[in-house]
């Protein structure tokens, strides 16, 4: 009761003492903090001759150990000055910028997640209404995720290279792979999900199979669907920059992320990181979204 | 046909062994280049194997072992056709090496070069994926017991958690070997930090797994906030715990794989695949996922079987026994 509450009605002292705005953001400025501080001595083996040149002192100290060109830990500020420049300087069509890098493994794993959900799903629908798959395949589609299938990326990137497949679909196939598993196993759980009664009144009614599978299952399966679209859509994305790895580092956040270790820039990778970041949980949050659109249109309450 | 072979166990055991020899027979004929009645014999097998495999999955016994092993024959009559098929298409059609090997060209790389892959899974697996496992999984479970005792931290964490856990991690990686050096240390910082975050989540939900009724009775006992702890709410959280070091093996093979991609010593999973890779060596990147996939699939059945005896009181279990 007082939980509802406290949601219908944001308050500031509320959201103070129940919420945890005030508890996330103490402990994002603590490790701000931690991070600023550890750059010094992590820092320490390329700042030290810098600072003794420049006399010593706590002053140089700081300065000189937050903006080392290449440092062993870039403070946060060097990370948003190489994230400001990369998006915001750079036109975005060219390979210096990271919107660039950003499209090239987005368009990679969206075309992965629309092949895994459509595979996994087709999956789903063959082994709820086929026994024999269910008992058959079942045990291997949970046997294939034992594979790290992450680690044999490469081989599948030069092996669809020699025969001809480059570019967009050998990483969609990776992000493929890895996604189709979680909409298999919430699908099958989903198609399942209808109680006998329900199954029953559809018999009643001289269904057939595929009436009750739009009708009734399909519906009933989708709050499955939703929960595993955004596990898939977030390991689609970690496909795609694996994906990346192996061809040579030629485009994509994976590729930016190759680029910078080899070379030893490190704000690159910090900056690839973040962008990866933020575009892990602004899709995660855009699933999200449809499926509150998809729940309010099917007369969900909101 | 098939309601007919349900009454009739040893007919069906018949008809898929005598589809399997034959098969597997044909298996090594396929390099003689056969035409196009060797193809369709083939695919008659496949559909007599694949009618005998649905009649086995809709026979009801009743004694359990008899189940127990239909249940286990299914699902591997199911991969043992796979494999032929496999074998009859790559040596049937003549496809090269460098695109798929057969799986007997598979078995001889592995059986040849025996040390290199052991060498392999020491550096990989014991030095950095069972390390990394360890520390990441209980630092995460001991971050979740400070969440659990003191609310906000775990008001301010778990947020940031829920984030985490959706991040593309292996990202890390680059930092981690840039930080650590090339050598398995490196690794097992990689797997620490994406093995914490799964088991931060789930142990503190399963720390509040623990029913109010049987709290009060602990409160009503006079028990101690770790006699509570230790007596009901671990042994309530084990099912979160043990499914969070089930993902936490997967995870940490990956990071440990993919880790070697970024740099290492001249040994290890990763570094193997990417240089076979590299010089085509394909039945040799083969050999090593082979490798891994048993590692992976032991890593896994073991913790499954842990978790059931730690967890033989949960309803999953249980239930079992009466089907």
């Amino acid at each position: 009761m007082t939980l509802a509450a406290t949601r219908s009605r944001p308050s500031l002292a509320g959201a103070f003492a129940h919420g945890s705005t005030l508890p996330v953001t103490i402990i994002v400025l603590i490790v701000i903090v931690v991070w600023y501080l550890a750059a010094i001595p992590m820092n320490r083996v390329l700042s030290e001759p810098l600072i003794a040149a420049a006399g010593g002192g706590l002053g140089n100290t700081l300065s000189i150990s937050w903006s080392l060109p290449r440092p062993v830990l870039p403070a946060p500020h060097q990370v948003l000055i190489e994230l400001w420049n990369t998006v915001f300087i750079v036109a975005p069509w060219r390979p210096k910028s990271l919107l660039y890098h950003c499209w090239v493994t987005l368009s990679s794993t969206l075309l992965g997640f629309i092949l895994g959900t459509l595979l996994g799903v087709g999956l789903a629908i063959a082994i709820v209404h086929v026994k024999a798959l269910s008992r058959s395949l079942m045990p291997w589609i949970i046997a294939s995720q034992t594979i790290p299938i992450l680690a044999i990326a490469p081989m599948v990137i030069v092996v669809l290279g020699s025969i001809g497949l480059t570019g967009l679909l050998p990483k969609s196939l990776i992000s493929m792979y890895l996604c189709f598993f979680p909409v298999t196993i919430g699908m099958v759980k989903g198609l399942a999900s209808p109680d006998p009664m329900q199954l029953d009144l559809m018999r009643t009614y001289n269904a057939s199979t595929a009436q009750v599978l739009w009708k009734l299952r399909w519906p009933a399966a989708l709050p499955f669907l939703f929960a595993s679209l955004k596990v898939a859509i977030a390991i689609a994305l970690v496909g795609a920059i694996v994906g990346e790895l192996p061809t040579g580092a030629q485009a994509g956040i994976g590729a930016r992320l190759l680029n910078g270790s080899y070379y030893g820039q490190t704000q690159q990778i910090w900056a690839a990181l973040v962008a990866a970041a933020v575009m892990s949980s602004g899709l995660v949050w855009l699933v999200g979204f449809i499926e509150r659109r998809v729940a309010l249109a099917m007369g969900g309450r909101p | 046909m098939i309601a007919s072979l349900r009454r009739n166990p040893l007919a069906v055991i018949a008809l898929i062994a005598v589809s399997a020899v034959l098969l597997w027979l044909m298996a090594h004929q396929a390099a003689l280049k056969p035409g196009a009645t060797f193809w369709l014999g083939v695919l008659v097998l496949w559909a007599l194997i694949w009618i005998g495999n649905d009649a086995l999955s809709g026979l009801s016994t009743a004694s359990p072992v008899a189940a127990r092993l239909r249940n286990l024959a299914v699902p591997a009559i199911f991969g043992v056709t796979l494999l032929l098929l496999w074998q009859l298409v790559v040596k049937g059609f003549g496809i090269p090496l460098v695109l798929l090997p057969a799986p007997s060209d598979i078995w001889a790389k592995l059986i040849t070069s025996l040390p290199t892959l052991k060498a392999d899974f020491i550096q990989t697996f014991l030095r950095a994926v069972l390390p990394g496992w360890i520390i990441g999984s209980l630092a995460g479970f001991l971050v979740a017991i400070l969440c659990d005792a003191w609310g906000f931290l775990k008001r301010g964490l778990l947020p940031l958690g829920n984030l985490f856990a959706a991040l593309p991690i292996v990202g890390v990686a680059p930092i981690m070997v840039m930080w650590f050096g090339f050598d398995w240390q490196s690794k097992v910082a990689v797997v620490v930090i994406m093995t914490f975050f799964p088991m931060l989540v789930n142990a503190v939900t399963g720390l509040q797994a623990a029913g109010a009724l049987e709290r009060d009775l602990m409160r009503s006992y006079g028990a101690s906030y770790l006699d509570t702890l230790l007596k009901l709410r671990l042994p309530a959280a084990m099912p979160f715990i043990f499914n969070a070091l089930k993902i936490n093996s997967t995870l940490a093979l990956i990071g440990a794989i993919v880790a070697e991609f970024f740099g290492t010593p001249i040994v290890g999973m990763g570094f193997r695949i990417s240089t076979e890779v590299g010089r085509l060596g394909l039945d040799m990147v083969w050999a090593e996922i082979a490798v891994a996939a048993i590692a992976g699939s032991a890593f896994y059945g073991v913790i499954a079987l842990v978790e059931r005896a730690v967890t033989f009181w949960h309803p999953s279990y249980r239930a079992r026994k009466g089907s």
